[in-house]
């Protein structure tokens, strides 16, 4: 092997681990990994199984809350949620069909959220506005409308 | 001229094993990876 | 004389005669039907261009999902299964003196197949009966004829897999203590990655067709989205190794150069055989149901996958550099300028490479880990396959066909034809350089992919997106003049080019060069270290897919 190329594969294998060692820092050390929760559900009994028997939003304490969500196609369960600002959110979420995305352009909410699976995600809503909400994996022929908002005043 | 001329072509031989325009290439590419990966994570870091 | 004459003509016919008709009308047809389908796919993928700008509305018979569909499966199964076999063929009956009867059976069997399952794939998306895109997702659920006819395709392309192994153990078993020609090593490499990377697929598949049929009662999603891409990222990476047989040995020749090391070529297509399949996890960074550690274990895996890449690139330079210094280039980039710009075999799959450079560098975003939350299916995806598969493959791909058909057809390129295809070229470059360029900026900005009409009510943060989907219609429409061109040179040098010969160019190694060490071809070991690296990434995922699965779906259609 060239000398040159032992050097290049050094410097660039490097850059990798830095990347690896910044994300990796990041997720096991400061808690923000990817949304990941493991736990399950019936698909098929969404609306009888606690907590999603009651979706909605609830204040868990100073400023914090915890919105309890459905997804099935075309919509989302609540919708046109309204927060303070500085809210610390935590979205619990499932589907009742087919598989959703669920995203908030301009925030880094972004989770799959498949049927039988509870997903988490959080998220500190510091500005005012009015924030989009939109199902980002394809789910059937209404799929474009899949939308809600979240205001924050 | 004749004592020019054998520096010449061990300059041309020199110049033709050269590889720094591959050192360079593979400097731009990997400021490309930096530099678009320091972007996403940027805005990553804003978004938080 | 007459000794060597006998023995050019035993062991190396084509040298003499040319290539085999047989084996030339296997490999032209495979082709025949590559084009075809990329005519449709651009067609289809030039009216999504635009339904996303608001310019057109697409009728309820023939809408934006089943166009999608149809585009992904033609694209990214049809076209380049079709276009990798009828070229991966080609170059086995190159580097063999042609290829065994059984193996060109086999190579027509695995045709018939696979025309048999397209048409029933595509008669179930034109009825609306599996509106389900190139994912299938379970749990949409697809008509059963939609799942058969997968099935179809991948047998196809095992028959076709079979044939390349068959052939390969036969020409070693008659050649003991030599290694393979290179592109026949490459061949190699890209039908072991397929025959393992369908598996996942083939698996996730054989347990729908009964769910949709109604005969088992509930699927597991999770299940099956992750055998999906343990096939699905895969099949990028075999696109990828077919372009690089062509970057490592092709393109030398035609620049005038030699290739890089045999030996290192060969390292890396082992280690991209080897450590490819776990590279799929990385679609699944923001799934619900796979613990945190088991995902970071794969941001390291999908991250190896580079090694062999950042490799690639310090050789194809290194090529580069040679040969233009030794054409006269100098200081420290005149070797750029001594390069056959004006060569369509030199300039297509040259911007190929160079589009791989923010291409490699955009995936090694997409998994890393958190950062993945910024793009996820967003049109930062789409951009970033657009500049992958769209060019560093398929650009390479149509720089093929232009020594690659002739060759076949025993005709010539003409300089006309040369002319056209650096045009094509060109359209081809802005274009995607258009439409990729602003997917990746409107992903970053939030607009998701896959979505026939963003404008969500006119939020003002949808308003913001429009101007960036108008360029998408612009060089989703150059794209489509790209396909036009690039259809009619195919068929031009398929039919109508003058009669001539055309050469088949491999590139020989430096003079110095030391031969390529035996070791390297012991599938065997290759494959059973593949199979350690599969377990190592799939084994715990999915057993606690499994053990801790949720009650399943039932089939579901939403559209």
């Amino acid at each position: 092997m060239q000398r040159l190329e032992e050097i290049w594969i050094t410097v660039s294998v490097g850059i990798l681990i830095v990347f690896m060692i910044i994300v990796g820092y990041q997720t096991f050390a400061l808690g923000m990994g990817p949304p990941s929760h493991k736990e399950v559900i019936d698909p098929q009994k969404v609306d009888t199984t606690a907590p999603f028997n009651n979706p909605g939003i609830k204040e868990i304490g100073d400023n914090e809350f915890e919105v309890v969500m459905t997804l099935q196609a075309f919509g989302f369960t609540p919708n046109s949620i309204e927060l303070p600002v500085g809210a610390e959110v935590h979205f619990t979420m499932t589907s009742k069909d087919v598989t959703h995305g669920f995203q908030i352009p301009g925030t880094n909410i972004n989770a799959m959220v498949m049927p039988g699976h509870i997903q988490k995600i959080s998220h500190t809503f510091t500005k005012p506005g009015e924030y989009l909400v939109i199902c980002n994996e394809y789910c059937g022929i209404g799929h474009q409308a899949m939308s809600t908002t979240i205001t924050v005043k | 001229m004749i004592q020019t001329k054998p520096n010449d072509s061990h300059k041309e031989l020199h110049d033709e094993k050269s590889l720094k325009g591959t050192l360079f290439s593979v400097g731009v590419l990997a400021a490309v990876i930096v530099v678009m990966w320091v972007t996403v994570f940027w805005i990553y870091m804003d978004r938080v | 004389m007459e000794q060597t004459l006998r023995e050019t003509i035993r062991n190396n016919p084509k040298k003499i005669l040319g290539v085999n008709p047989n084996d030339a009308k296997v490999s032209l047809s495979y082709l025949t039907v590559a084009f075809v389908s990329l005519l449709i796919g651009g067609i289809l993928g030039m009216l999504q261009g635009l339904e996303r700008a608001g310019l057109i509305q697409l009728p309820s018979w023939l809408n934006y999902y089943q166009v999608l569909t149809a585009h992904g499966l033609l694209l990214l199964v049809v076209f380049t299964a079709t276009f990798t076999i009828g070229y991966q063929y080609a170059n086995l009956s190159h580097s063999f003196g042609g290829l065994l009867s059984k193996v060109r059976k086999l190579a027509w069997i695995g045709f018939a197949l696979m025309l048999i399952g397209v048409v029933m794939v595509t008669v179930m998306i034109v009825l609306n009966e599996a509106s389900v895109l190139y994912t299938f997702y379970p749990p949409l659920a697809a008509h059963p004829i939609f799942y058969i006819g997968l099935v179809f395709v991948v047998l196809g392309i095992w028959a076709c897999c079979f044939g390349v192994f068959i052939n390969y153990r036969y020409w070693r078993k008659n050649h003991p203590g030599q290694t393979t020609p290179i592109l026949a090593f490459f061949a190699m490499g890209v039908f072991i990655l397929w025959f393992f990377a369908s598996i996942g697929v083939t698996i996730e598949v054989f347990t729908l067709i009964p769910w949709s049929m109604g005969l088992v009662e509930t699927t597991n999603v999770m299940v099956g989205r992750t055998l999906f891409w343990w096939f699905g990222h895969t099949l990028v990476n075999i696109w990828y190794l077919v372009a690089t047989s062509a970057w490592y040995v092709i393109v030398p020749k035609i620049i005038g150069g030699r290739h890089f090391s045999e030996k290192l070529i060969r390292l890396v297509i082992i280690l991209l055989v080897i450590l490819n399949i776990p590279g799929g996890f990385h679609h699944q960074i923001v799934d619900p149901g796979i613990s945190q550690s088991v995902k970071f274990l794969h941001v390291f895996m999908s991250l190896s996958i580079a090694v062999p890449s950042l490799m690639t690139a310090f050789a194809m330079f290194f090529v580069l550099e040679r040969t233009g210094r030794k054409l006269g280039g100098k200081g420290l980039l005149g070797w750029l300028k001594k390069l056959p710009w004006g060569d369509v075999r030199f300039l297509a799959p040259m911007i190929a490479m160079i589009s791989f450079i923010p291409g490699g560098a955009g995936g090694i975003v997409n998994t890393s880990n958190q950062l993945n939350q910024v793009i996820h299916n967003t049109m930062w995806v789409v951009g970033h396959f657009h500049i992958t598969v769209g060019v560093s493959v398929v650009l390479t791909f149509f720089g093929i066909c232009y020594w690659l058909i002739p060759y076949l057809s025993k005709r010539q390129l003409t300089p006309k034809m040369n002319k056209i295809g650096v045009i094509q070229t060109y359209v081809w470059t802005v274009g995607m350089a258009l439409m990729a360029g602003s997917m990746h900026i409107v992903g970053l900005l939030g607009d998701p992919r896959r979505t026939s009409d963003t404008t969500y009510g006119g939020h003002e943060i949808a308003v913001s997106w429009i101007p960036y989907e108008m360029v998408f219609a612009i060089g989703a429409t150059l794209l489509l003049i790209g396909v036009i061109i690039q259809v009619y040179a195919v068929f031009n040098m398929m039919f109508f080019a003058p009669k001539g010969h055309t050469e088949f160019p491999v590139a020989e190694p430096e003079d110095d060069a030391t031969p390529a060490p035996l070791w390297t071809e012991r599938w065997g070991l290759w494959i059973v270290l593949l199979i350690a690296v599969i377990s190592m990434a799939y084994v715990v995922p999915i057993v606690d897919m499994i053990l801790n699965a949720p009650p399943g779906s039932p089939p579901i259609r939403t559209w």
